[in-house]
């Protein structure tokens, strides 16, 4: 029998507990364990950035993590974002901008945003792209992407 | 299908234990080389011990000047630390070149070394700025400058049981300036076909009295570039010492050839790069 590790950690705020084995990657755990698909698995290379979520408040590539690292972590994905029916800011102006297509890219791109804008609630055109370059989109064109956090960041500043 | 194994231990002690006691056994910091390598069968499954619950490679301290990095210390906490970006500019963008703001958020130095990548983008800078790796192994510890730890592409000069638990910079030295520039085909996300990092320090009057230059990607181990820094010693730092120097990188330069860069190129652009970081050491040197 192949060992399992018993793991214990917080996602979105909820206690939660998993056995995983230990190559198991974080996305697979939060995707076919704990039933959150909203991470995608792009590439497993930490190249595409479509598994981004934040583990105690740091942005990182899930597919680069292993499942048993997460003991005692906090962690957050796309599906702690809205309140229910609710969306925060940057959900809704990704909406109204059209800064998105298929959507494969968009839960990483939205965490990562998220991440972005608790750091620097403001800022400039150049930093969005830089920050957001390891968020690959095979659809939109990033100047929607960029716009629509601009636009986030200025409603969730005023 | 065989199994990896996991352990987090608490200590340096337990975890050289652990190391000593496999000969596959693998650190594991960042795991943005190791996992990827793991997933695409590279590596075979084996123990791995993750050092991030260990303080001592967690953190980052200063002593009379001097730092002590812990070695697995992610790219993105170094950027923060506004004290050690001011004295060692150039180790510090060199480290955050290293992949996106996803790849920072675990990437170390410590990592990006013992990987033994020639491309490594912060073991130049490191060179040149004079950095030593703290080792420990089952015998104690030891120190050696960090351009001692990889031995050829993908192998380190670590013994079984070995680990760097800390990359050490010197107290910053007065008018010194340091750089790290890398050339790669895109502007982000791509591994460099030439780096350079340059440390250089003036005396009252502006003339150099000490120079490093060190290259990475341009053969199967940074290389250490004597010559340039001896072109430096001595002068203003002028076109013509500027000149000479970047001769000496390119003529020091054994590089591939592949379809990101030809041997030609390389060699060109090795020079390029030394003279572009040199200049920005130099502004640094003379505002310090
Ligand atoms: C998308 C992407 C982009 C990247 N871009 C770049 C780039 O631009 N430039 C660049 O240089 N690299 C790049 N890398 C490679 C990688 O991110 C760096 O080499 C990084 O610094 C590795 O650090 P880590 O902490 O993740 O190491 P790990 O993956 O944890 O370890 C790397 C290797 O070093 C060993 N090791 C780690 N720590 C220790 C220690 N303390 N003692 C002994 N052995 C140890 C491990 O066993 C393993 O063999 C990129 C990677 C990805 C996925
Ligand atoms: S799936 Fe993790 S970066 Fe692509
Ligand atoms: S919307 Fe399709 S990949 Fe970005």
């Amino acid at each position: 029998m192949a060992k399992k590790y018993h793991v214990s950690a917080t996602v979105n705020g909820d206690p939660v507990e998993f056995l995983c084995s230990g190559q198991e990657t974080m996305l697979d755990v939060l995707r076919d364990r704990l039933e959150l698909t909203g991470a995608k698995e792009g590439c497993g290379s930490g190249d595409c950035g479509a598994c981004s979520v934040t583990v105690d408040g740091r942005l990182i590539c899930s597919c680069l993590m292993l499942g048993v690292e997460a003991e005692g972590t906090s962690i957050e994905t796309v599906e702690g974002m809205a309140d229910g029916d609710q969306l925060t800011p940057l959900q809704r102006i990704f909406l109204e901008e059209e800064a998105l297509q298929c959507g494969i890219c968009t839960p990483g791109v939205l965490v990562a945003a998220k991440a972005l804008l608790a750091k620097n609630p403001d800022p400039d055109e150049t930093t969005i792209r830089y920050w957001l370059a390891g968020n690959l989109c095979r659809c939109t064109g990033y100047d929607k992407i960029v716009r629509a956090v601009q636009k986030a960041a200025a409603e969730m500043r005023a | 299908m065989s199994q990896l194994r996991y352990e987090a231990p608490g200590s340096v002690d337990e975890a050289v234990a652990l190391l000593a006691s496999d000969s596959d056994a693998k650190v594991l910091a960042g795991g943005t080389d190791l996992i990827v390598q793991m997933r695409s069968g590279l590596r075979k499954l084996g123990l791995v011990v993750d050092v991030k619950k260990i303080d001592e490679l967690m953190s980052v301290s200063s002593d009379g000047g001097a730092w002590t990095i812990g070695a697995a210390v992610s790219g993105a906490e170094m950027n923060e630390n506004a004290a050690l970006k001011k004295d060692w500019p150039g180790v510090v963008e060199a480290v955050d070149l290293i992949g996106s703001t996803q790849v920072q958020g675990r990437a170390s130095a410590g990592g990006n070394l013992c990987n033994a990548s020639p491309a490594a983008d912060s073991v130049p800078a490191m060179v040149a700025a004079g950095a030593t790796a703290v080792i420990a192994g089952p015998n104690g510890r030891r120190e050696v400058p960090v351009e001692q730890v990889p031995v050829s592409p993908g192998k380190t000069s670590l013994a079984t049981g070995e680990m760097v638990v800390a990359i050490k910079m010197p107290a910053k030295p007065a008018r010194n300036g340091e750089a790290y520039l890398r050339m790669i085909p895109r502007t982000e996300m791509d591994i460099a076909i030439v780096g350079a990092g340059v440390s250089l320090t003036l005396d009252d009057g502006g003339t150099c009295t000490a120079a490093k230059v060190a290259l990475g990607a341009v053969a199967p181990t940074v290389v250490i570039v004597d010559d340039a820094a001896k072109a430096l010693i001595g002068t203003k730092v002028d076109d013509a010492a500027l000149e000479k120097m970047a001769a000496a990188c390119s003529a020091a330069c054994k590089p591939i050839d592949d379809k990101r860069g030809t041997i030609e190129y390389r060699t060109k652009v090795a020079g390029v790069m030394a003279r572009r970081a040199a200049l920005i050491a130099l502004e640094r040197a003379r505002s310090n």
